[in-house]
């Protein structure tokens, strides 16, 4: 069943009725206006910026909105190697954003800390924040992270909106 | 034959210097440790050397040597057009050198780094705290030999994650 039913009249097949359910309208609306957090930390931030220029255009997919406060925005892009010093200000600026919200951990050092297995680099910022999607690369292209919004777009379709939430884990 | 400049330093602190090495064209010359501050007063102001910015400062570990550590600073003049490297080194038992900052005001976050990475104090510096890790930061010195390359835990402890409520 996809997202809406369209209904047709007899006479001359118009547009006439669209039936859907209110849970579906309200998960498309979310996932077509993503409004992410300028997050970027290292190189893979240059691929993020890059997938917002006119050559890429994430504004396609509703995702090119980018906030610099967390207060105005419901995806937090992850982009580049997290240093443990960097840890509670990203839990800060999650716990800021208002629901619901979601995190892309972008790259190989966001993902699972990559090369730099030292003292000072966290090991995948999912130790300390929910992550929804994964994306691999070192870095990855704009394409990659587009596909990374795509798969959470599919994400969101398949929430549930008025029904409890299951806690959220604390990491 | 030996470079003007290192020989210049000798003839001014025969006690201090120890030796000099030029290699593809890059001095450096290594002083004692008593003679630091003034060695590196008189590259400063005398006319002839005007080594008026100060590049970098950092150190070296040599776990198998007596005098285990090494503090480098990089020299440069803007108008002679000339740069020079000092080295002095440091025992694991007395780990303090002079700091340059009443020199070079631009050694103070160097020295910091020096300091934080390192565990090398700066006698008179102005402001001897850590710069790239945490103030509270108790695991030691990073960048040393014995360090362990993954740290001893902190880097996998999220003590703010118990805060929240």
């Amino acid at each position: 069943m996809g997202l809406v039913q369209i209904g047709r009249r007899e006479k001359d097949g118009e547009l006439d009725v669209i039936t859907t359910t209110v849970e579906k309208a309200v998960n498309w609306a979310r996932k077509g206006s993503l409004w992410p957090m300028t997050f970027g930390l290292a190189c893979c931030a240059i691929e993020m910026i890059a997938a917002v220029s006119s050559r890429y255009d994430m504004d396609r997919y509703g995702a090119g909105v980018f906030r610099a406060s967390p207060r105005q925005s419901d995806l937090m892009i992850v982009a580049g190697t997290v240093c443990r010093r960097m840890a509670p200000v990203i839990r800060k600026i999650y716990d800021q954003m208002p629901e619901p919200k979601y995190v892309i951990a972008m790259g190989s050092c966001a993902t699972s800390g990559n090369i730099y297995d030292s003292y000072s680099v966290v090991q995948g910022v999912d130790r300390f924040v929910p992550v929804d999607i994964y994306v691999p690369g070192c870095p990855p292209t704009p394409e990659a992270l587009f596909d990374g919004i795509l798969k959470l777009q599919e994400r969101i379709m398949q929430r549930r909106v008025f029904v409890k939430q299951p806690e959220q884990v604390k990491a | 034959m030996m470079h003007p400049i290192a020989e210049r330093i000798q003839a001014e602190f025969p006690e201090g210097f120890v030796k000099a090495v030029e290699w593809r064209g890059d001095l450096a010359v290594t002083v004692s440790r008593p003679a630091l501050h003034s060695v590196a007063q008189f590259l400063h102001d005398d006319p002839r050397m005007d080594f008026d910015y100060i590049v970098h400062v950092s150190s070296v570990d040599w776990p198998d040597d007596e005098e285990r550590f090494e503090v480098v600073w990089e020299f440069s003049s803007i108008r002679k057009r000339h740069r020079i490297r000092l080295k002095t080194r440091v025992p694991e038992s007395d780990c303090v050198v002079d700091s340059l900052t009443d020199i070079w005001k631009g050694a103070n976050f160097m020295e910091r780094e020096v300091y934080d990475m390192m565990g090398i104090r700066f006698r008179n510096h102005p402001d001897l705290r850590r710069i790239l890790m945490p103030d509270d930061y108790d695991e030691g010195y990073p960048l040393r030999k014995d360090f362990p390359l993954r740290g001893k835990g902190w880097r996998d402890t999220f003590e703010f994650l118990n805060e929240r409520a």
